[in-house]
């Protein structure tokens, strides 16, 4: 019985590590996710025919209806889901697993407590710590992700929260989670772990409320981090080997997209973590100067005389919901023999890899989206640059100014392309706080408005001087 | 170029048409200075196939930007301080001559440039070379003055070999062209002339200092002053100024190697400490653990930019695993219990299978541009 279980864990951990790997191509990416469902399939079977042995027919019945109404709820939301709000989507489901993993740490409490498990000496301690580390990155991972959701859905403001001395509140949580943990394993009492629970929820609150919107890529992906060790802590309270290396998958995995985010944004993990851009008093050099704009019209204009242009797109571009029209004017640009390439900054958007899905979603063909490291070089050569809904990510002051508080980020350098057309709504800066003297540079113009009305405009412009026939 | 085009008679396009397929002339530069980028570019928008080579390796940059394939010969070569080429080493000859008999066979034109200043010109192109190329092709030896880089070039004139190779070798290419000659001289006079003399009243002023003037003095004062001490020209190779943009990020952030070995060591340390008096269950659950994060970093590691979305989707999906735990738990205690992980199981059950839902979706937007590979 118990060699069999094992054996179907042990494919199924295979499977999930298999699908990880498809998902690194394109082209393996599918047979990724059927991998991935295959194991996850496998675990569920093997571990049901487990749980049939042994629950009573209630137990069973509650298990069947609650794995079809949360299949159910699934389904329904990943088919209605917007694609511009595919972060808040991820962030709503990192939070279930933090809750599913506070449960089963509360549970693998009480069922010690009500005398249903068996256990001695260290391994009772051992137990019990288990369960207060289980439940401690599970509330955290919890309230942290729904603190994201609510800001990516911009239901609460995405600024950061300015609690005085946070980093302290923040160590003085870990410290007194600690003390918590061992004053638990040597008298396990319930107000204990009730304390233990709320503290890691107040922390995953304050973590993730004290984080601007413009850093929130890196939020998720460290929350992506979080569930995965949340699993693997149930999977050591609970002795199963399937949820320690698949909590183990997810958690490295996180992490390392984290520290890819953090690594585009030339800021190390721990400061995005203790807080936002506004903290930083700024010394940057006060920019000023004229800007220029330009109409539709005119960027028809330069867009038709061009050879090559880059699109660089922000999360302005899923604002708007411009992805479409962007689209439709790449396709035209292309027909009419102009080389039209994506240039994506690491961060763009409001999650690793955003941009890509939405113009994916928009039919852009993907060998043309671009990543930062790969366009970069290329855009001095490059005769227009579009960029829709960009701020940040294109701005030289990083490079160029080492009082900016976005010094040493690497950036799209757009500005040495020949013409730089920004589409904006308004002067305003962009999330990290920082003007953009890329505005008042002599090769760039602005065309204000949302961006997907003006580029719809650019497009009825350029319809307009096609030869007839 | 233009002199090999009259030549050739052919035009240099490749062209598809109803009465069948004309390839594209391919032409070869050797050398790669002033006349060997100009040829480039001409033969480049006249339609032809360009490759060029030149010792120097940093002109390969220059070479790509006029459209032209540049050919490396791969040996150790120093590097060139002056901007001008330097006469080459004999292991770097051996392979050029290889390049250039393999070109030699294949191009419809070859264009030689290559000067070395104060020396005759290095031969390039040998008898056997000139006699592998196919009739109707055309060289045009632009060194002839300096003794000619082909086999076979007599200076002056345009001579056409047996199988049919034609070799200009005008040494007269500047008087052929007199007015933009005269123009570019004069040009080149003129920036002299207000060197030698800053203050622009016809004084001349001598600033031995400035590389140009010194160069251009034989004697001042009494004193020889031949020769000039070596030009080092700003167009020398770049090897410096490549490390400098590393360093300017965040020194602090590269932790002596020492700081690190003992961050390492500590690791390692307390990671044994924790395994060694760990009870034998635990043990072999933290061996799993560690071996899956590391699995999981290199799984990861070479994830496309592209996929990060995808991917945290699916990782989502399978963090949903910990319905496993909860399923094990459903029924197995107090009806608290029981409550608790049927919550979990459905909580669980969303994540796994939105998780996969969405993916699926996602990666069936991504798609390929048409006739592309």
């Amino acid at each position: 019985m118990q060699t069999w279980t094992t054996a179907a864990y042990l494919i199924a951990a295979l499977l999930f590590v298999i699908s990880l790997a498809g998902l690194s191509k394109h082209e393996t990416s599918r047979s990724g996710v059927v991998f991935g469902i295959a194991g996850m399939t496998i675990a569920l079977v093997a571990t049901a025919i487990v749980a049939l042995g042994s629950a009573s027919g209630l137990g069973i019945a509650l298990l069947l209806v609650a794995l079809v109404i949360g299949a159910a709820i699934g389904l329904w939301r990943a088919r209605v889901v917007e694609m511009t709000g595919m972060p808040e989507l991820i962030a709503l489901m990192h939070s279930f697993v933090g809750l599913a993993a506070v449960l089963v740490g509360w549970n693998g409490f009480l069922e010690v407590e009500s005398g249903h498990l068996q256990l001695a000496g260290s391994l009772l301690g051992i137990h019990h710590a288990e369960v207060a580390i289980g439940v401690f990155i599970g509330a955290v991972t919890f309230t942290g992700s729904i603190i994201a959701y609510l800001k990516l859905s911009a239901k609460i403001a995405s600024a950061p929260l300015m609690l005085p001395g946070k980093n302290v509140l923040n160590l003085g949580a870990l410290v007194v989670f600690a003390a918590l943990t061992v004053y638990f394993v040597i008298t396990p009492a319930t107000w204990v772990l009730a304390v233990l629970t709320v503290l890691a929820l107040l922390l995953g609150l304050h973590l993730v409320a004290s984080i601007g919107g413009g850093d929130m890529p890196v939020v998720v992906s460290m929350l992506n981090s979080y569930s995965g060790w949340a699993a693997a802590a149930s999977g050591f309270l609970l002795g199963n080997d399937l949820l320690i290396i698949t909590g183990a998958l997810v958690g490295s995995s996180g992490a390392y997209l984290s520290y890819i985010m953090c690594k585009a944004m030339n800021r190390s993990f721990l400061s995005v973590i203790a807080g936002g851009f506004g903290a930083t008093t700024s010394s940057a050099a006060a920019v000023e100067g004229e800007h220029r704009e330009i109409d539709a019209a005119g960027v028809a204009e330069l867009l038709s005389n061009a050879r090559s242009v880059v699109i660089t797109p922000g999360y302005g571009m899923a604002v708007a919901q411009a992805q479409y029209p962007v689209a439709d004017l790449t396709r035209k640009l292309r027909e009419q023999g102009v080389e039209v390439r994506f240039g994506v900054h690491p961060v763009a958007g409001r999650l690793p890899g955003h941009m890509n899905v939405l113009l994916a979603e928009a039919q852009v063909p993907y060998d043309i989206v671009l990543e930062m490291d790969e366009i970069n070089d290329d855009l001095a050569e490059t005769d227009v640059v579009l960029v829709i809904g960009a701020n940040d990510t294109v701005n030289p002051a990083a490079s160029e100014d080492p009082g900016s508080p976005i010094a040493g980020m690497p950036v799209l350098r757009v500005w040495e392309a020949g013409n730089v057309v920004v589409f904006k709504r308004s002067m305003a800066t962009g999330y990290a706080g920082v003007q953009n003297p890329l505005f008042f540079r002599e090769n760039s113009q602005m065309l204000f408005g949302d961006a997907k009305e003006r580029v719809q405009d650019i497009l009825a412009e350029l319809k307009t001087r096609e030869p007839v026939g | 170029m233009i002199e090999a085009a009259h030549a050739f008679g052919r035009f240099f396009t490749g062209q598809v048409t109803a009465a069948g397929k004309v390839p594209p002339a391919k032409v070869l530069v050797a050398g790669v200075g002033v006349a060997g980028l100009a040829a480039i570019a001409a033969a480049n928008s006249l339609g032809a196939v360009v490759r060029a080579t030149d010792p120097r390796a940093e002109v390969a940059e220059q070479v790509r930007s006029l459209g032209g394939e540049y050919l490396a010969v791969e040996v150790e070569q120093e590097a060139s301080t002056d901007g001008y080429a330097k006469a080459t080493s004999e292991a770097y000859d051996r392979r050029a001559a290889e390049i250039y008999s393999e070109q030699a066979a294949d191009v419809d034109i070859i264009i030689t440039t290559a000067l070395i200043p104060g020396r005759p010109a290095p031969k390039l192109i040998t008898a056997e070379q000139v006699a592998s190329m196919r009739p109707g092709s055309v060289i045009v030896d632009m060194a002839a003055a300096q003794g000619g880089n082909v086999a076979g070039t007599v200076a002056g004139e345009a001579v056409v070999t047996d199988n049919g190779v034609t070799i200009i070798g005008y040494t007269d290419l500047p008087g052929r062209l007199p007015a933009q000659a005269s123009q570019l001289y004069g040009t080149n006079v003129v920036n002299l002339l207000k060197l030698l003399t800053p203050a622009k009243d016809g004084q001349l002023v001598l600033d031995l200092d400035d590389v140009v003037v010194r160069g251009l003095t034989v004697a001042h004062g009494g004193e020889t002053l031949w020769p000039p001490p070596p030009v080092s020209v700003s167009a020398a190779p770049a090897t410096q100024p490549a490390a400098v943009p590393q360093a300017e990020p965040q020194p602090e952030k590269t932790r002596s190697p020492l700081a690190r070995a003992a961050v390492g060591i500590a690791g390692a340390l307390a990671l044994f400490l924790v395994t060694a008096f760990a009870p034998a269950e635990l043990a072999g659950h933290l061996t799993v653990f560690v071996l899956a994060i590391v699995i999981g970093f290199y799984v990861i590691g070479n994830v496309h930019h592209a996929l990060h979305t995808p991917l945290m989707s699916v990782t989502n999906a399978i963090s949903g695993i910990i319905v496993v735990g909860a399923i094990l738990q459903i029924g197995t205690g107090s009806a608290l219990v029981t409550a608790l992980a049927a919550v979990a199981v459905l909580l669980a059950a969303i994540n796994i299978v939105g998780g996969f839902a969405v993916t699926r979706r996602m990666l069936s937007m991504f798609s390929r541009s048409p006739g592309r590979s």
